[in-house]
């Protein structure tokens, strides 16, 4: 018997070094690549960043203000045209067509969505959108970020809704309540803080996002918060100025690649820190 | 099996006739016949499976929510068919209340579990909807002990306050009966004793439906007892004499304890 629990002990410990060796790993990279962005990207950063437009080709000094503001303004507009469609279709999926063969339809074209690849999405926008409405704008770029967070908080939403029991949602049917006023009212804020969750996880998703942005915002050298115009925005202009040969630009590329970097990462632990609280009561 | 009438001079709630019930193929009630009395709390004892709460979420049409789910047969209630496709089961459920096994409050606070309901059938003013949470909370022994934090979330109250808010919200919407699904089985004996209290006092002015799944607690609270195996309705009569002189074999092996 003894032999048999001694045996057992060594797997345990072979079974949980190997995993902690894997582990290692993938963290070992992860914080190589935080530790180069911030190594380079605090070296870039300044005041200039935020009150200067990008630098004409070869010249020095300059900021990212326009990309920043732009960036701010598509992701403000592509979260509020994919918020209330996603959380809209979740509730559909989860609450009126479990079973429908609409609905399975739907969910499978969410998960083919959800794979997509981006470059394919801002392609799609370009030929239907930026070709028909005249040119490149802020609103082309909004509405293929908005394409790509879609799916996601479609899914988030379906599935924070599956796990609400299935003894409050009779609870409130048996009330008299119509099913609109159960989704909205009792299950859809039951889940609230896992919907929030996933509608700011989305965010982060898109915030980075480049190729769908290539061919519908392009790029603005320039300030702008003409949305119906070429617009500048943090992801091109990190694209194009870390391939150019200008050192200025280069830092610049950093400089808003730390910044991305801090925002994705501040609204993850933000969204973290709020809700874990709030859950515990 | 014949109908098992009641005794004279009973005003009846609902009456139960040939009922038969589909969880898709299996069948899970066959032939059900029963009257459920007016401002009396009737019981329904049985082993588990055996179809009580079963009959009881036909009553208020709760099976509708899942498809492959149907009943057929006749459930009277003012004179009309509950289970006619032509029924508005919301409204329905509006006027038969329920209660479940698990406390639910909605994700709001205690003042809004009550009120929810209530718009929902109801346009009143503030203070109006003030006093109808207070009524509701009162006729729920609650009241004393959520006055000053009404405020606050439903779910910050005990697993007991919990499920009088539930009976509370329940009667808020002044419904005519009240569906009990095991309410006491997930709480402690102190506030199963103030659920069966309530449940006491609420007859004067609903009529009652509990399943329950302690045969002490059926012969204290209930004035008619229903004994079901197997999806069928073996015995129905007064609580007193289901428990002391039980007319089928059956009925008697199981209040004796001899299965179940």
């Amino acid at each position: 018997m003894m032999k048999l629990y001694t045996r057992r002990i060594w797997i345990n410990r072979i079974g949980i070094t190997l995993s902690m060796a894997a582990m290692s790993l993938g963290l070992i990279a992860l914080l190589w690549i935080l530790w180069t962005l911030f190594s380079k990207g605090f070296a870039a950063l300044n005041w200039d960043m935020f009150t200067q437009d990008t630098p004409a080709p070869g010249s020095e000094g300059g900021g990212l203000r326009n990309a920043i503001v732009g960036s701010g303004l598509i992701l403000l507009f592509s979260m509020l045209i994919s918020t209330p469609i996603g959380i809209l279709a979740g509730i559909y999926l989860a609450e009126f067509g479990r079973v429908s063969k609409f609905a399975s339809f739907t969910r499978f074209m969410t998960d083919i969505m959800l794979s997509a690849p981006s470059i394919v999405i801002g392609l799609f926008v370009y030929a239907l959108f930026v070709t028909t409405t005249g040119g490149f704008s802020g609103w082309a770029g909004s509405l293929s970020l908005a394409l790509i967070a879609i799916p996601v908080v479609v899914r988030t939403t379906e599935n924070m809704l599956k796990l609400v029991p299935t003894s409050l949602r009779e609870a409130a049917f048996a009330v008299g309540a119509p099913r609109w006023q159960v989704s909205l009212k009792v299950t859809l804020r039951a889940v609230k803080s896992g919907v929030v969750t996933g509608v700011l996880l989305a965010m982060a998703r898109i915030t980075g996002e480049t190729a769908p942005l290539l061919f519908t915002a392009l790029n603005n050298q320039f300030f702008s918060t003409n949305m119906d115009k070429p617009m500048g925005n943090l992801p091109v202009v990190i694209y194009q100025f870390a391939l150019s040969p200008y050192d200025n630009w280069v830092n610049l590329a950093w400089g808003g690649a730390l910044l991305i970097a801090f925002l994705v990462l501040a609204v993850n632990i933000g969204v973290r820190v709020v809700f874990r609280n709030k859950d515990k009561r | 099996m014949p109908v098992q009438a009641m005794p004279a001079g009973e005003n009846v709630a609902l009456q139960v006739r040939n009922l038969d019930f589909f969880y898709g193929d299996f069948k899970g009630l066959s032939n059900v016949n029963l009257d459920i009395a007016h401002k009396k709390v009737t019981a329904f004892i049985g082993p588990s499976g055996c179809g009580k709460s079963t009959l009881l979420r036909t009553f208020n049409r709760m099976y509708d929510l899942y498809p492959g789910q149907r009943a057929e047969g006749q459930i009277l209630f003012h004179g009309k068919n509950l289970l006619d496709k032509s029924q508005d089961v919301n409204l329905v459920r509006a006027r038969i209340g329920m209660v479940f096994q698990k406390p639910t409050p909605f994700p709001m606070t205690i003042y809004e579990n009550i009120a929810f309901g209530v718009r929902l059938y109801e346009r009143m003013s503030k203070s109006a909807m003030d006093d109808r949470v207070e009524w509701a909370l009162n006729k729920a022994a609650l009241w004393g002990e959520v006055k000053d934090k009404l405020q606050q979330s439903g779910l910050s109250l005990s697993g007991g306050q919990q499920q009088r808010l539930c009976i509370a919200r329940a009667v808020a919407v002044k419904p005519e009966i009240v569906l009990l699904d095991e309410p006491t089985s997930a709480l402690d004996p102190i506030s199963t004793a103030k659920i069966e209290e309530l449940i006491n006092e609420l007859k004067s002015d609903y009529t009652i439906a509990i399943v329950t799944h302690n045969m002490q607690q059926a012969a204290r609270i209930s004035d008619y007892t229903a004994f079901m195996y197997l999806g069928e309705l073996i015995e129905f009569n007064e609580t007193g004499t289901i428990f002391m002189r039980p007319g089928k074999k059956q009925t008697e092996d199981y209040i004796t304890g001899r299965f179940g």
